[in-house]
């Protein structure tokens, strides 16, 4: 599988790249929680956290120039085990400068198909808007958060408890919803990618040009199981100063421990990233597709169990 | 009594949920790349029987249940309660019909059994798997009836009607799977 990617990249002339685990700071996303180690030199102590992604440090690269490029490294993701996750964990991440989100996709549906290909079968890729995927199995808008349609559906779908998990918590109630009614039933054997993510869940994409509630941002599928997650990349550095700055507010508000926001990703973002779309995909998970595995321990030689 | 986060919840712990003792029966950990990490929990309800799927935030946590199975020998039924004892203790427990449910069609007097205490109280009552009774009431078998094809229902001393191939004579005693309510075998006496 690894050579095959390799192989794929470097048939595109995209260069691999290979950037820090450690770091001074790292990911603010209110729902991730990181690692974080103490650097001992003395007389000084600094604090460093591996990373939960290697997106800022490879945002960095392609503003100074780098041009497209891909990495395959490790990942970090505390409190994260179960069947589809492990707290170390393996991402390919890419970054295509000049691409717009359905020219990438277009990318991810011939890279999975190449690595498919003789391994599994597959059907035809599907897309769908998250909009009208989520309007198919709920009946709900997802992007008007009505309090009492979603609180009534939940009561028809005897999953009472997410009216009290939920609360008035727009993204919540879609991330509820989300997986617990549609994710099941995407399609086997198909690739799905989902796209025009609602703007409350935009995270690092760009906010769709023609339409402000959604975002550029696009989630692949295969039975169901997420596999990566891609954006049109925001390259406004304003914007992204103020997402950083809000989820770091989100984080004291839950008491979530602090992360220092990173500056050099602000600087780089200043200094002018290129357009482009980037994507990142769990190689474990892909793994389990590829070998028919129902546990991520399964493919993964020792789990953190046993690490 | 303990409390135990979704983290720990593992098949077989037993937890209050709206105030009924349940057992974990499956926890799956549920966390779109970018959202909100849930548990998508399978629970029985000790007291019913019933399966439900609930879903925690993670990191939330249910106050534990002082459930356990102990295994009892069962004594004889008074009419109103059936009474057990535990083997190494004496100690004695009375169960009600409730607790003994469907299962009484399968209890013998001697015959040993898990009984599952909720504060000390019996729960449920869980026959052993496979039980030796003797068949007090079925129609008489004819010649040249083989293994083969067929069966006829066979009445148990406990009360439980059983399908019984139909060589097998009134007087007999077989051997039976609890779990699925079949014949195993007939017993040499």
């Amino acid at each position: 599988m690894l050579d095959d990617i390799r192989y794929f990249f470097s048939e595109k002339d995209v260069l691999e790249v290979e950037t820090p685990l450690l770091s001074y700071s790292c990911g603010t996303d209110p729902q991730l929680d990181f690692f974080s180690t103490e650097y001992v030199l003395p007389p000084l102590q600094h604090r460093l956290f591996l990373q939960t992604s290697p997106e800022f440090a490879m945002k960095r690269l392609l503003a100074s120039g780098s041009g497209s490029i891909y990495q395959i490294c490790k990942a970090f993701r505390n409190g994260e085990s179960g069947r589809f996750h492990n707290p170390e964990f393996t991402l390919l991440e890419w970054y295509r400068v000049g691409f717009t989100l359905p020219q990438l996709m277009d990318e991810i549906a011939e890279l999975i198909g190449l690595l498919f290909k003789g391994r599994q079968t597959l059907d035809a890729t599907q897309r769908f808007s998250y909009q009208d995927l989520f309007h198919r199995y709920t009946g709900l808008d997802p992007l008007v958060f009505s309090y009492q349609d979603y609180c009534a559906f939940a009561l028809d779908n005897h999953t009472p408890e997410a009216v009290s998990i939920c609360g008035l918590d727009h993204a919540l109630w879609l991330d509820f919803i989300f997986s617990h009614k549609v994710q099941p039933q995407l399609s086997e054997n198909a690739l799905c990618m989902v796209y025009d993510y609602p703007a409350c869940q935009s995270s690092l994409a760009r906010i769709n040009a023609n339409n402000a509630l959604v975002t550029d941002r696009v989630e692949v599928f295969i039975n169901g199981i997420e596999l990566g997650n891609g954006y049109y990349e925001l390259t406004d550095a304003l914007e992204q100063d103020r997402r950083f700055n809000e989820e770091i507010g989100v984080r004291q508000q839950r008491k979530r421990p602090v992360t220092v926001k990173d500056k050099h990703l602000i600087a780089a973002l200043e200094a002018g990233l290129p357009d482009c779309s980037g994507m990142a995909i769990g190689l474990d998970r892909l793994l389990m597709l590829l070998s028919d595995s129902t546990s991520i321990q399964d493919v993964l030689n020792f789990p953190v169990y046993r690490a | 009594m303990a409390s135990y986060s979704t983290n720990e919840f593992k098949a077989g712990l037993k937890v209050m949920l709206d105030n009924d003792p349940c057992a974990i029966i499956e926890n799956e950990f549920v966390k779109p790349g970018k959202g909100q990490a849930f548990n998508r929990v399978k629970i029985r309800n000790l007291k019913t029987g019933r399966v439900i799927e609930r879903t925690f935030k993670s990191g939330e946590s249910l106050e534990g249940a002082d459930v356990v199975d102990v295994d009892m020998q069962y004594l004889y039924n008074d009419g109103e309660f059936r009474h057990f004892m535990v083997p190494d203790t004496f100690e004695q427990y009375q169960c009600d019909e409730k607790a003994v449910g469907e299962v009484s069609k399968w209890l013998k007097d001697q015959d040993s059994c898990t009984v599952t205490l909720w504060n000390d109280v019996p729960l449920s009552v869980t026959p052993a798997n496979f039980v030796e009774l003797a068949i007090i009431e079925t129609d008489p078998g004819v010649r040249g009836d083989t293994s083969g094809g067929g069966g006829k229902p066979a009445k148990l001393e406990t009360g439980a009607v059983v399908r019984v191939p139909l060589f097998v004579q009134q007087g007999e005693v077989i051997k039976v799977d609890t779990r699925t309510g079949e014949y195993i075998s007939r017993v040499k006496e």
